[in-house]
């Protein structure tokens, strides 16, 4: 059987993924995705933001971003008190997205005793987007687990800064930037996993 | 032993590509390097698990859900099907979201242009998690047509955004769902971005006669088919 095709979220995706957000509300309370801690998670507190461009360096205020991320010991889905699935709309004005999650631990990769740099996996979706671009977030303060991770390695090594979040440095919990670029000469590395 | 392997690779040439002019958005918003092929790895097979306890009695019910004054107007229709992987297995426990214009093609939002009048009963959101086989269903009203800029006089054929989760991060996919015998299907960008007609046809609902809700609401019936993973029978030689 064939996967079914993808077709671009349109510019209305908040109606189903944020309806408060866009005012639409008395359906559901919560919107999903929008905490992804609670005062039971271990690890450091960080905040991402960041916001995604077009080809003429326009951010997107259409745009969905989810995250899904390991919890601070590099497993996926298992510390109950951390959903490791976050899911934010792009600011309708400045575009900006906002993510308040933990710095995760890096992640076994494959049968050995091998590990991934800390990382954080990315989804877009927005008009114009035909088919969900996947990427990951890596922290640009862990150059040496960056250069021994297989993924970040795998991208040719001009295009690797495309995956840094970088720290920011200001009042509040440590916070990382990460913006993506669609297109031009900073194009972000998409991946097909 | 038969266990879970690594997906299948996605079939780019099944899906649309990135930049498609005839859907004009696409033009500045499409990557313009190949995307690097990766197996994937726990980041990508694993994914959010939403119980059935996060949903609402009326979550999927959009006749009832933004009811304010009485049930929403339009024709009223059952949507349902099952959400299978690529080897045909039941995907249970799977979050699907959904989201349309009202009957008269009107979407509930700020940005919204086009002329005809919202319906005070309908908001325009649904969600659900499949049950044990995969199956979803949906009670809502049949989306109307709508003219988008585009082209200057371009209609989007009558459709529902889903979104789904699968299991696997790697088996997210958002896509869009029209109705069985509709012509504008055959005439929309967006729809013509997917290049098969055999893709197309997946992307379509067959009217279900037989599960026609007497007296109530017609059903249509729609599967999904997320990525699947290869079956693995030995150990992996490269432990």
């Amino acid at each position: 059987m064939n996967e079914t095709p993808s077709q671009t979220a349109g510019p209305f995706v908040h109606i189903g993924s944020n309806p408060n957000w866009v005012e639409l509300t008395g359906v559901w309370d919560r919107d999903l995705g929008l905490v992804m801690v609670g005062p039971e998670t271990r690890g450091e507190r960080i905040l991402l933001t960041g916001a995604v461009f077009d080809g003429a360096g326009a951010p997107l205020t259409d745009a969905l971003v989810e995250i899904w991320q390991a919890d601070a010991n590099g497993h996926h889905g298992r510390d109950p008190s951390f959903t490791g699935w976050g899911r934010q709309p792009t600011d309708a004005t400045t575009g900006l997205f906002r993510f308040g999650t933990i710095k995760p631990g890096p992640v076994a990769f494959g049968t050995g005793t091998g590990t991934m740099a800390p990382h954080i996996s990315v989804w877009i979706v927005a008009r114009g987007i035909n088919l969900g671009l996947h990427t990951r977030l890596y922290f640009a303060d862990q150059a040496d687990a960056n250069a021994r991770d297989p993924v970040f390695t795998r991208v040719a090594e001009p295009r690797r800064h495309t995956l840094l979040a970088h720290p920011e440095y200001h009042d509040g919990p440590p916070s990382y930037r990460f913006d993506v670029y669609l297109q031009g000469p900073d194009e972000t590395v998409f991946l097909d996993i | 032993m038969r266990h879970d392997g690594p997906f299948y690779p996605r079939d780019r040439t099944w899906h649309p590509a990135a930049l498609t002019p005839g859907y004009k958005s696409s033009v500045l918003r499409s990557p313009r390097h190949a995307p690097l092929s990766l197996e994937a790895t726990a980041s990508e097979s694993t994914g959010p698990v939403f119980g059935h306890d996060i949903i609402g009695p009326l979550d999927h019910d959009l006749i009832r859900n933004h009811a304010r004054t009485g049930d929403a107007i339009g024709q009223r229709i059952v949507v349902y099907g099952r959400v299978v992987d690529e080897n045909d297995r039941a995907v249970a426990g799977s979050l699907v979201e959904i989201w349309q214009a009202n009957a008269g093609g009107r979407y509930r939002h700020a940005r919204e242009g086009y002329l005809a009048a919202l319906d005070p009963n309908f908001g325009g959101c649904g969600r659900t998690v499949t049950d044990a086989d995969g199956f979803y269903s949906f009670r809502t009203v049949k989306p109307g047509a709508y003219p988008w800029p585009n082209g200057v006089n371009d209609w989007r054929p009558a459709h529902i955004h889903f979104s789904l989760f699968g299991h696997a991060f790697a088996q997210r996919l958002v896509t869009q769902m029209y109705f069985e015998g509709d012509p504008m299907i055959w005439q929309c960008p967006i729809v013509a971005t997917v290049p098969t007609r055999a893709g197309i046809e997946q992307l379509v609902a067959t009217l279900d006669r037989r599960n026609t809700v007497p007296m109530d609401a017609l059903a249509y019936r729609w599967d999904v088919v997320l990525r699947g993973r290869r079956a693995t029978f030995f150990e992996d030689p490269r432990a």
